[in-house]
């Protein structure tokens, strides 16, 4: 490892450090006035009621403060639910705001020194470590080491990856309050962009875009030479800080409701939810715009634009998931299972989703347009289970957190009901296909290795068959990593796209039909 | 009465082949394959891959193992010691025993050994097997300074490819004036050249192995050279080209020259007794540009597709088509269509070549003097098969060629359109009535450049 890598290495484990020790600084005091500015008027004497027995304390810690909080909030709950008085019930969850108000901590009050000497100090590092890679090499792909490695290869390195980004995944979104720390020290950016404060949703986002930007110019480096590879890195990367990260964030600053344009329905599962249609009804002509514009990416730009060049376009050109797939992923891509038996799986698994899904919003939009009475409890119960289990757990918790264990895409492979959309497009009435060139394939298997999603693509190319695949997402590292030319991503004429050859090319012993 | 049983030695792409085929024209035959090297099918061209932390082992194997059974294919891992053909009978090296009713030698080939002194050394090995494999792995596992290979070929340049990875030193004996010289022409050749010292191999041209020598433990310490220079190394890779792995077949009545004797329907002095891919030497040349000897991935295929028809089907002599091979030369990329030699006759053959300035991308076609295509070789960029199979078998002029080169290609999207200037080139310096193709407004936009 050269000097340049080994300080980019430590600085990113010194940011890494402190990111993860942050959220334990400070202490937490409440206090009535804090209680009546951070709750809902509804909930407002409420709490301030439930809570007194906590005001003017000082908790040393945010677990100690939490469970203090949550014993005090859960008798409230438990008792009213024991008699059955559901509609007085607080099902608002207010341990993130109250926590983030009580908090007085070192972070809090230097939230630029903060924010630098951890996440400022992993994006420097992770910079550093990337931006000269292979500099004293020839332009090529490189996959050496590979399968000797501990991070890459389900080594133990690995396993403490995968398990650091679970447990991130699980706080972030079922314990927020104990990420209070980390969202104050993003608070300044929030202010400047929207204007507003932050949330963990704002850390995430910021986190995630700098994550694609950084593992973004690793990727600039690893597929040298390769000018798609070079073109789809930059676009997702310009997608997700433009598109995913400042433009919604700018629309707040306006005054305009909060949209990233390029989220599609049904991976943007709650578009049709009653509250984002007020919002979008209440939000003027740019509400409307929005509104028309999501409804047309669904029904006309998704199969219009995969019919000319695939999935791609969206999955490893646009999409945030994909973005993050691509860049932070990619060192993980090898380790998608590529059996048979993985396949099955696969279809059944992201078609329930996607059925899931449509029942969901068909109900939500029956609903909506019966006033409230067609199933409105199972509506809202229906979209629990579902930004629950698919929302969080899958799209987040795995589709993240197993990149060290199932490769990158599990959760684009398995789950996503957009993906799923487009895949069927694209195997039914699409131009695009992995072309086979004739018959150079040597069988060696670089390219179903370093498949992302799973695909055998070599059962194909050694048969000298055109790869048509729903799942295919286009990433074109197959062809990459190709030592003999054989795989070409193409958008050509639909006619014999999918074709089986008996014989391939170059034999002419035997003739066909004749 | 019980359907035949084809017993194929070897599971090599010949051999397996073979037997898929077979199967998907003949559900009742009996097939086993037998081999002593590994249990499933694996390809062979990828053992560079696995030492080089690309894959893992079971990343070569193109089929899962249930994959077998389904097919009926049964698999049996012993090593063939003999065989009686009078008895039709193998006689493996446990001792136990296996009749066959149909046999077929697809044993491949082993590396050359020239009698070198001191070639059976410890740390002096080639690079063939699984085994071979194994054993590079055990032999570089400890402090090798210097690794020394012997002879100039595609094995040859992989191997020094492996040894980089684990930063070993390489010093490449290469016997010929270029690298691969008898393959490549000379401009080719020295492509590939410049490229191998530019990965700081140290690349020895006209320098053949003259000894090796041992240290006081049997292993390695050094070689001496033809020039009679002394490097000192603790590996020697012998990659000076692969013959017929056919020794256990010698002095029986089945005839054998370097390889397993056939004629063009794979059969062999003894009836029911075929031989198909590196180990089979045909009785006359299958083309006008082959070798009785066919030691190349793609002809094994071929030869187990053909065999596989004439078993099950109304035999057909084996005619190879268009000449095609590929190869990655470290970082660069080969591919050949139809008949590129190394040396022509300039009164007979025409040859338009094109290189690009950074010298690691050309391109060259041969025509015969009325101008029609005979064959190209494409370095640092790809191009398509069909294309070329088509042009060569039809034997479109050059001009027409080139003229329609923009559907030739087969890099991806967004590359270099290498193929605009090989269209100048050729107008250039042989005129023609086409027009060089145009970038699309996407390509200038965001195209990389030539």
């Amino acid at each position: 490892m050269r000097t340049i890598e080994k300080i980019g290495l430590g600085l990113f484990l010194i940011g890494l450090t402190v990111f993860t020790v942050v959220p334990f600084f400070g202490t937490y005091t409440l206090t009535e006035e804090l209680v009546l500015a951070n709750t809902k008027d509804i909930h407002q004497e409420k709490m301030a009621e439930i809570l007194a027995p906590m005001y003017g304390q000082e908790y040393g810690s945010n677990f100690s403060f939490l469970s203090a909080f949550g014993e005090n909030f859960n008798t409230y709950n438990d008792n009213l639910k024991a008699q059955q008085l559901w509609d007085q019930v607080i099902w608002d969850d207010y341990g993130f705001s109250l926590a983030k108000a009580a908090l007085s901590s070192p972070v809090r009050d230097n939230p630029w020194l903060w924010l630098g000497l951890s996440i400022g100090l992993a994006v420097l590092g992770g910079y550093l470590f990337n931006f000269r890679q292979y500099a004293e090499e020839p332009a090529g792909i490189k996959n050496n080491g590979i399968f000797h490695s501990k991070l890459k290869n389900k080594g133990w390195l690995g396993m403490i990856t995968g398990g650091y980004l679970i447990l991130f995944y699980i706080l972030l979104y079922w314990f927020p309050a104990y990420l209070v720390n980390l969202v104050w020290m993003v608070e300044p950016i929030s202010r400047m962009l929207s204007g507003g404060p932050a949330s963990q949703w704002f850390l995430y986002g910021l986190v995630y875009t700098l994550a694609i930007l950084v593992m973004g110019v690793r990727m600039f480096r690893k597929y040298r030479g390769n000018k798609y590879q070079q073109l789809r890195t930059a676009s997702v990367m310009f997608f997700q800080t433009a598109f995913a990260f400042l433009i919604p964030e700018i629309l707040v600053l306006l005054n305009q409701p909060y949209y990233d344009f390029k989220n599609i329905w049904p991976l943007d599962y709650d578009f049709f939810y009653d509250y984002q249609i007020s919002t979008f009804l209440s939000g003027g002509g740019m509400g409307i715009f929005m509104l028309i514009w999501g409804i047309l990416l669904i029904i006309v730009g998704v199969p219009v634009f995969t019919y000319f060049y695939g999935k791609r376009w969206y999955c490893s050109w646009v999409c945030g998931c994909g973005g993050l797939a691509e860049t932070v992923g990619d060192p993980f891509r090898q380790l998608s299972d590529k059996s048979l038996k993985a396949w099955k799986y696969e279809r059944w698994i992201i078609h329930s989703v996607l059925v899931l899904a449509v029942v969901m919003t068909a109900v939500t939009i029956a609903n909506y347009f019966s006033g409230f009475s067609f199933l409105g409890n199972v509506t809202n119960q229906l979209h629990s289970f579902y930004g629950f289990a698919i929302g969080s757990a899958f799209a987040g918790v795995v589709g993240t957190g197993f990149y060290p264990f199932m490769g990158n895409r599990v959760w684009c492979r398995f789950g996503c009901p957009l993906a799923a959309y487009l895949g069927i497009v694209q195997r039914f009435k699409s131009r695009f296909r992995i072309t086979t060139n004739g018959g150079q394939c040597i069988s060696c298997g670089n390219c179903s290795t370093y498949c992302e999603m799973g695909i055998d693509v070599r059962a194909y190319a050694q048969r000298g068959q055109n790869i048509v695949r729903s799942s295919c997402v286009g990433c074109g590292v197959c062809s990459a990593v190709c030592p003999r030319g054989v795989l070409k991503l193409e958008n050509g004429p639909e006619e014999n796209r999918i074709a089986d050859l008996p014989i391939i090319i170059g034999n002419d012993s035997i003739k066909l039909n004749a | 009465m019980p359907a035949r049983h084809l017993v194929i030695i070897g599971n090599g792409i010949s051999g397996i082949t073979l037997a898929r085929h077979v199967r998907k024209m003949d559900s009742d035959t009996r097939i086993t394959v037998i081999s002593g090297e590994s249990d499933y099918f694996f390809s062979r061209t990828a053992l560079m891959y696995v030492y080089m932390g690309h894959m893992k082992f079971e990343h070569t194997q193109p089929y899962e193992s249930w994959f077998w059974e389904k097919n009926r294919i049964e698999l049996k891992k012993a090593w063939v010691q003999k065989v009686e053909f009078g008895e039709r009978t193998l006689v493996f090296d446990s001792g136990e025993k296996m009749t066959y009713d149909v046999l077929v030698i697809a044993t491949g080939s082993k590396p050359n050994k020239f009698g070198w002194p001191g070639q059976d050394l410890e740390g002096v090995q080639g690079l063939y097997s699984k085994q071979d494999l194994e054993l590079m792995e055990k032999n570089t596992h400890q402090q090798v300074k210097r690794a020394v290979i012997v002879g100039g070929g595609l094995i040859g340049i992989e191997m020094a490819e492996m040894l980089a990875y684990k930063k070993i030193p390489v010093t490449f004996l290469v016997r010929e004036k270029g690298f691969w010289d008898n393959v490549l022409p000379k401009e080719e050749s020295d492509l590939v050249g410049k490229h191998i010292l530019e990965h700081h191999i140290d690349l020895r041209l006209e320098t053949e192995l003259k000894e090796i020598l041992s240290d006081s433990n049997g292993r390695v310490r050094a070689v001496i050279t033809s020039k009679g220079e002394e490097i000192s190394c603790e590996f020697v890779g012998l990659t000076a080209g692969v013959s017929p792995n056919v020794d256990f077949l010698r002095n029986t009545e089945l005839k054998v020259n370097r390889g397993v004797k056939v004629d063009a329907f794979f059969q062999t002095n003894i009836p029911y007794v075929f031989a198909i891919g590196d180990c089979a030497e045909f009785e006359n040349p299958p083309a006008a540009d082959r070798r009785t000897i066919e030691q190349v991935w793609y002809t094994g295929r071929k030869h187990g597709e053909t065999l596989a028809h004439n078993l099950c089907k109304k035999p057909v002599p084996y005619q190879p088509g268009i000449w095609f091979n590929s190869a990655k030369f470290l970082d660069i990329e080969y591919q050949t269509y139809g008949t590129v030699p190394s040396t022509w006759k300039d009164s007979e053959v025409k040859s338009f070549y094109w290189e690009h300035s950074s010298g690691k991308v050309c391109f060259r076609m041969l025509m015969n003097s009325a101008g029609q295509i005979l064959g190209i070789n494409n370095f640092g960029f790809r191009l398509r098969h069909e294309f070329f199979d088509q042009a060569i078998r039809e034997k479109w002029s050059g001009e027409k060629v080139i003229a329609k080169l923009d559907k030739a290609n087969f890099d991806p999207e967004f590359f270099a359109p290498y193929f605009i200037e090989i269209q100048k080139a050729f107008k250039a310096q042989f005129g023609g009535n086409f027009q060089p193709a145009k970038k699309s407004f996407i390509q200038k936009l965001f195209g990389a450049s030539v």
